[in-house]
């Protein structure tokens, strides 16, 4: 059984979750940059440009690409022949979670979901951090990152079709859930789509295929051709960049799907904002 | 689409030539607030008791910034969704507030309270936040410093740039700006 120290997978973790704050990964960079050569709005081409200059000011500076960090969210594959050793990888997690923000000068931004104070005091700065463990063969921890803003949080819906609405309906539901999102969820946006599963599998494949690097083609043809399907009908919503009007909405549409129950078709949308900040590291 | 320059606090004169689409340079003093804060001065108000910064005139920024670094002013500080404030914003406009400054879609109810008593929505670039924090040049927590990231901060602000979404004829940019670019199959 191979080991790994608590104190290694701390120090690992913080130092991704500090470096993802204020750097812009290649993929939505290039999609991005692409969006501005192909924007027909000069409105949402300006838009463009300003986050492609925020982008290189919070490099430059270290500085966080904006001011809502996130909640930090983890989707971590243990395999079966390694073992963390001096404390659990749960708390491994979230020690660097908290360190990373604190020292960061990152924003706390859990709390109580009644009276919506913060958390930071009682539960720890920014915790809990949400973490999707899965048991995998092999002897490593790979450990996909995000920092998942709010306002895209706040537009993303799942529902479950009648077998019978079929892809038409996948594709009226996310022309919906898009079209209503309009301005909010700071377009030019990624799209995940879960599709099958049940309820909370769906909903966790939305989130699960943001993850994925914008631009790459879906290793399933069929899907990949759906996914290219999905975003040339979305972006004919004429939303924009910021929402100011604009031919550049979505920048990818990344589908992933499951088998499903004879009598359900769930469908989830998570919506990510044109920040998309995401890391993975394999240790 | 025209191009101004405007200093706080901004008078009926100020917002009532902005038209959707246009750019503004905001300098002076602007406040933050988001939704916790506004529940809180709307009740000031609703007590009749004195706010903690004179709404007459004046412009709000709704934005929960980052932590300073040491010796830095603020954050980051770029805009959140605005319609968390829907239900307070018309209240704030009725007794003075000229200036709105978020992203996203509001309701009929502050367009509405925008048109009757001369005041305008500004855009912000969401996730631009530290280029926005450029603009920013001193940054203070004037009230309610419990709420962390959501306390009332006066900031001072040189060319902070921003787009007119609602103006005061009842124009809306976001409206617009998806029509003229909107392809119906």
């Amino acid at each position: 059984m191979r080991e790994i120290a608590y104190d290694d997978l701390v120090k690992s973790v913080k130092a991704m979750v500090m470096h993802t704050a204020s750097h812009l990964p290649e993929d939505a960079l290039k999609a991005i940059e692409k969006a501005y050569e192909e924007e027909k709005s000069e409105v949402a081409k300006s838009v463009l440009k300003q986050i492609l200059d925020n982008a290189q000011l919070a490099k430059s500076e270290d500085r966080p690409l904006c001011q809502d960090t996130g909640l930090a969210v983890y989707f971590i594959n243990v395999g079966e022949d390694v073992k963390v050793v001096g404390g659990s990888i749960r708390d491994a997690i979230n020690e660097a979670t908290e360190q990373a923000y604190k020292e960061g000068y990152l924003r706390a931004s859990t709390c109580d979901c009644f009276d919506r104070h913060n958390l930071k005091d009682e539960v720890g700065y920014n915790l809990p951090a949400v973490i999707h463990f899965d048991i995998v063969p092999g002897d490593k921890i790979e450990i996909e990152y995000a920092a998942k803003g709010g306002g895209s949080e706040n537009v993303s819906r799942a529902t479950v079709l009648a077998p019978a609405q079929g892809k038409p309906g996948i594709m009226n539901f996310v022309k919906q859930v898009i079209s209503d999102a309009g301005p909010n969820p700071c377009p030019p946006i990624i799209v995940g789509v879960g599709i099958g599963g049940t309820f909370e599998v769906a909903a966790k494949s939305s989130k699960h295929a943001l993850f994925r690097e914008a631009g790459t083609p879906n290793p399933n043809p069929d899907l990949d051709a759906f996914e290219k399907e999905l975003k040339e009908e979305l972006n004919k919503l004429g939303i924009g960049a910021m929402g100011m009007g604009g031919t550049q909405t979505v920048l990818a549409v990344h589908i992933e799907k499951n088998p499903c129950h004879i009598a359900s078709l769930p469908v989830s949308v998570n919506v990510q904002c044109h920040s998309s900040r995401h890391s993975h590291i394999t240790l | 689409m025209a191009e101004y320059h405007m200093t706080t606090p901004l008078s009926d004169e100020d917002v009532s030539k902005l038209e959707a689409g246009d750019i503004v340079y905001l300098s002076g003093t602007i406040y933050t607030a988001r939704d916790a804060a506004h529940k809180r001065l709307v009740d000031l108000i609703e007590k009749g008791e004195e706010l903690p910064f004179d709404l007459k005139g004046s412009v709000i920024y709704f934005v929960g910034p980052t932590p300073p670094k040491p010796g830095e002013p603020i954050g980051s500080a770029g805009p959140t969704t605005s319609y968390r404030m829907d239900s307070y914003s018309p209240i704030l406009i009725k007794h003075g507030q000229k200036g709105m400054i978020g992203k996203g879609k509001r309701s009929q109810e502050v367009k509405d309270a925008c048109k009757e008593h001369k005041a305008v929505y500004f855009g912000a670039t969401g996730g631009a936040g530290a280029l926005i924090a450029k603009a920013i040049k001193k940054a203070k927590v004037i009230a309610y410093e419990e709420l962390g990231p959501e306390a009332v901060r006066e900031l001072e602000v040189e060319n902070f740039p921003v787009t007119v979404i609602n103006d005061t004829k009842g124009n809306d940019l976001y409206e617009m700006g998806r029509a003229k670019y909107e392809v119906k199959d």
